[in-house]
């Protein structure tokens, strides 16, 4: 315990560069999909044929390709095509396109959960279907909508330690360097995991309460 | 004013309307009867745009109902729907519920707004329930606020779809009560309802509709206490006399 508390002193600050950065992807990330996701479902539920195909067509493709593959694609296949990005906007490019798909179809949901009748008096007071969405749709799905987008956001959290196989140095791949220069693998790992933990556990605990708070608001 | 030519409506193989003609003018209050199944709602969510038809026009004041054309809001503003489950705003108190068309589709000041709002909620006998949720009223209540948010509109008509059927029956009256003054300040209204009370002593005429079709038109009194279709008469004695 006491060599581990002494590799944790001399670790640490080297492991919360790589903390900033996990934080920074998932942040960002997070916002990216959450907005395409946004898009996507809107698409989605539209009254037009060819935004709908468009939409389920987008959702599939990205649903059907490993985050990983789809962040190799982004980092090293795009400057070939004349784009260049550095590995963090590769990252949270990657990781927002990968999401987007999933943050669409929990949008979806939401907004597919609310009763027809909501569409049917907004429509018969001459509301157009964007009005109708935003004062009507939107504000009661977002109840439905809300601890599954919790969940997203631990995954997300997760997932951003992918980052590192495009050069990123997050949390994981600073502890990977660290470890496998100083063959501390046991002290080294055990923080990279407490870290990830000290950073899901609020948000675990955001997403039980916002459930519970969800439950009470339909009784 | 509300002029149906012909119209037909099939959902899938079923046809709904087989070629229904009506006119509500001015001022009338005009009430649809008839078995379930028979295209009664149909027809009110027709000639709001709810649905499409197949066949046929629906003209308001001379302009043709077209789901798809852009004028259907328009329409829309100018003839009101009060439906069967209220379908009130739920994250919206009462007050809410019926400024949110006046303000964010008419555009009208919100300080116009409300007072006005204060007074149909007052005139549905719900001033003190302006800032209840739809959740905290009964559905005697919710309907009434469902009525005012239609006159919040200042509609030409009103389109009723069956206001009263998912009231617990002690809750009817209230209801009914709103609209019976409705009808007495002139206001124009097509209403779907099993209340052949209500239909008697409120409505200038009764349209029988049996599997989309309008077998009995006529006087309100005449059709209701001297049907001449067989067809009228059996439905009127089974709704009147259920036992």
């Amino acid at each position: 315990m006491a060599k581990f508390l002494a590799d944790a002193r001399e670790f640490l600050p080297i492991l919360l560069q790589g903390v900033w950065l996990t934080i920074v992807v998932t942040v960002c990330s997070l916002i990216l999909s959450t907005l395409l996701g946004m898009v996507w479902a809107l698409m989605r539920v539209s009254r037009l044929t060819a935004l709908q195909r468009l939409s389920a067509a987008i959702v599939n493709g990205i649903r059907g390709i490993p985050i990983i593959v789809q962040l190799f694609y982004i980092y090293f296949v795009m400057p070939e095509l004349g784009v260049t990005l550095t590995a963090l906007q590769a990252a949270i490019i990657g990781l927002g396109i990968a999401y987007s798909a999933y943050q669409a179809e929990n949008f979806r949901a939401g907004i597919e959960a609310i009763d027809n009748g909501q569409v049917e008096a907004s429509e018969s007071i001459g509301m157009s279907w964007a009005l109708m969405m935003r004062r009507v749709i939107l504000p009661q799905a977002v109840k439905i909508i809300l601890p599954p987008y919790g969940n997203i956001m631990i995954m997300m959290l997760k997932d951003s330690s992918q980052a590192s196989t495009i050069t990123v140095a997050e949390l994981t791949m600073q502890g990977q360097l660290v470890a496998s220069s100083t063959f501390k693998y046991t002290s080294v790992l055990t923080m990279v995991a407490i870290l990830y933990l000290v950073m899901s556990v609020p948000l675990i605990l955001f997403v039980g309460w916002l459930e519970r708070r969800m439950q009470q608001a339909k009784k | 004013m509300i002029e149906l030519t012909d119209v037909h409506k099939s959902f899938g193989t079923a046809e709904v309307l087989r070629g229904v003609s009506a006119e509500i003018r001015r001022g009338e209050v005009v009430c649809i009867i008839g078995p379930s199944g028979s295209g009664k709602s149909t027809i009110l969510r027709c000639i709001n745009g709810l649905e499409s038809y197949d066949g046929g026009t629906i003209t308001i004041d001379g302009v043709r109902v077209d789901r798809a054309s852009r004028d259907i809001t328009s329409i829309r503003t100018q003839i009101a729907m009060v439906f069967q489950r209220f379908n009130l705003f739920p994250h919206r108190t009462a007050l809410e519920n019926v400024i949110e068309g006046p303000i964010y589709v008419k555009g009208i000041k919100r300080e116009e707004a409300v007072p006005r709002a204060i007074e149909l909620l007052s005139r549905v006998g719900l001033s003190g329930k302006a800032n209840a949720y739809p959740a905290e009223l009964s559905g005697g209540q919710m309907q009434r606020v469902a009525i005012a948010r239609a006159l919040a509109m200042q509609p030409k008509a009103i389109l009723f779809d069956e206001p009263t059927s998912s009231l617990d029956p002690e809750l009817v009256g209230e209801v009914l009560a709103v609209m019976r003054q409705l009808a007495e300040d002139g206001m124009t209204m097509l209403v779907v309802t099993h209340e052949i009370r209500f239909a008697q002593e409120v409505a200038d005429r009764v349209l029988f509709l049996d599997h989309g079709k309008i077998l009995e038109e006529g006087a309100a009194r005449a059709v209701l206490t001297r049907p001449q279709h067989a067809r009228t008469q059996e439905f009127l004695r089974r709704v009147l006399t259920p036992i």
